[in-house]
């Protein structure tokens, strides 16, 4: 089914002032489990302007054509990591790219391998179950310091590139052994991980460690890079699962 | 690819199609056994790879370019190379590596992608036989070859 919205071309939305708007196509993964019980898709022709980006689109979708459309976001400035779709086939922040960028039509997806509850809102919670699971959290065995806990710039450094995961799951579902094998930890969980784990505050790194070695740990990590490619915050995911590797193999932090 | 995962009781909804097989094929809270069995398996096909590169490479050029190629292999040119116990161990290494590195190759291929436990384990039964009858045949012959036969 396609929606056309036949108002006039100066209907309220982002191309609501200046010359002729142009309009992309946008064909979004629809589906509403009160209503069918298949996913379908469904075009709109939606108005932009170059300095659009993708979010203002879809909110002028929701806005304008169909107040139904559920999806999440909540900044829409590329920080909270709530807006995580599949864009024309790769996972990426609505709010962090253009219109203009995407072509003339734009397949939006809800991301890959978790359960959908309605359009593009999955549920999060086996996502966030691996996360729990490799422990993200400070673990001391000394004594609390009577201040804070100090570390020198170089030890830092260590570990900078995997704080700053959003939490998107961007990567865990670009994945595809998380596709297939939904035990997988997933490459967000590793990131967490080593965040940890290459923190000189931490004394947890062992027992992280060994979560990771099992079964459905950094071992099943093929390497594709999907996972690089995906995140928004430009972290090396797959970097960072391997040095979680070379860790366990030679237990040399 | 699609599996249904039952709907919670408080929404309305029917079964919701997810594209993702949870197996749990660890039980929660069951005591986990600590192995490092995935962790030497990957270890094994680094080195085994990069040992074979060498074994297969040079076994493809002795048969295959060097004089006379393809054309000069027969009973008498595999009983002659045999004599020499050297390349015996160089077919048995090759045989061993090449069996264990596809067979584990293939034992990832099937995790990922076999979705349902019983599919899961009758592929990986039938891939451990045939491994099994290849490494048993195969280092039955390189022990037990008989030039004179």
């Amino acid at each position: 089914m396609t929606v056309v919205d036949s108002r006039p071309a100066a209907a309220p939305g982002p191309a609501a002032t200046g010359p002729a708007p142009v309009t992309v196509t946008l064909k979004i993964r629809r589906f509403d489990p009160e209503f069918t019980d298949e996913a379908h898709w469904e075009s709109y022709q939606v108005p932009f302007d170059p300095s659009d980006r993708l979010l203002d689109a879809i909110i002028w979708v929701k806005w304008n054509v169909d107040g139904s459309l559920a999806l999440r976001r909540s900044c829409a400035h590329g920080v909270c990591g709530s807006d995580a779709m599949r864009v024309n086939g790769v996972n990426r922040l609505a709010c962090k790219v253009l219109v203009k960028d995407l072509g003339s039509e734009i397949t939006i997806e809800p991301i890959k391998g978790l359960p959908v509850e309605k359009d593009l809102i999955v549920d999060m919670e086996p996502f966030f179950d691996a996360f729990r699971a490799v422990k993200p959290y400070l673990i001391t065995d000394d004594h609390e310091p009577t201040r804070e806990r100090l570390q020198s710039a170089e030890d830092r450094a260590r570990f900078d590139d995997t704080t700053k995961c959003i939490m998107c799951a961007a990567c865990t579902t670009s994945c595809p052994v998380f596709w297939n094998d939904g035990d997988y930890f997933g490459p967000q969980a590793i990131v967490a991980a080593h965040r940890f784990i290459f923190d000189s505050r931490d004394a947890g790194a062992d027992e992280r460690l060994e979560i990771l070695n099992e079964r459905e740990g950094v071992w099943r990590c093929r390497t594709t890079f999907n996972c690089t490619n995906a995140c928004p915050r430009g972290i090396q995911v797959t970097k960072a699962i391997q040095e979680v590797k070379r860790a366990l193999l030679f237990r040399r932090l | 690819m699609a599996t249904t995962a039952a709907a919670p009781a408080d929404r309305g909804a029917p079964e919701l199609v997810a594209p993702r097989s949870p197996q749990q094929r660890t039980k929660p809270g069951a005591a986990k056994v600590r192995s490092n069995f995935e962790l030497y398996a990957w270890v094994f096909m680094r080195i085994s790879g990069l040992l074979l590169f060498f074994l297969v490479l040079g076994h493809l050029f002795i048969m295959n370019i060097l004089d006379g190629g393809v054309q000069r292999v027969n009973f008498g040119f595999v009983a002659g190379r045999w004599a020499s116990p050297f390349w015996r161990m160089w077919d048995l290494v090759m045989l061993l590596l090449a069996e264990l590195h596809g067979t584990n190759g293939l034992r990832t291929v099937i995790n990922d992608y076999a979705e349902r436990a019983q599919t899961r384990f009758w592929l990986k039964m039938l891939l451990y036989t045939s491994a099994f009858l290849v490494v048993t045949l195969g280092t039955l012959v390189i022990f037990t070859f008989d030039p004179d036969l």
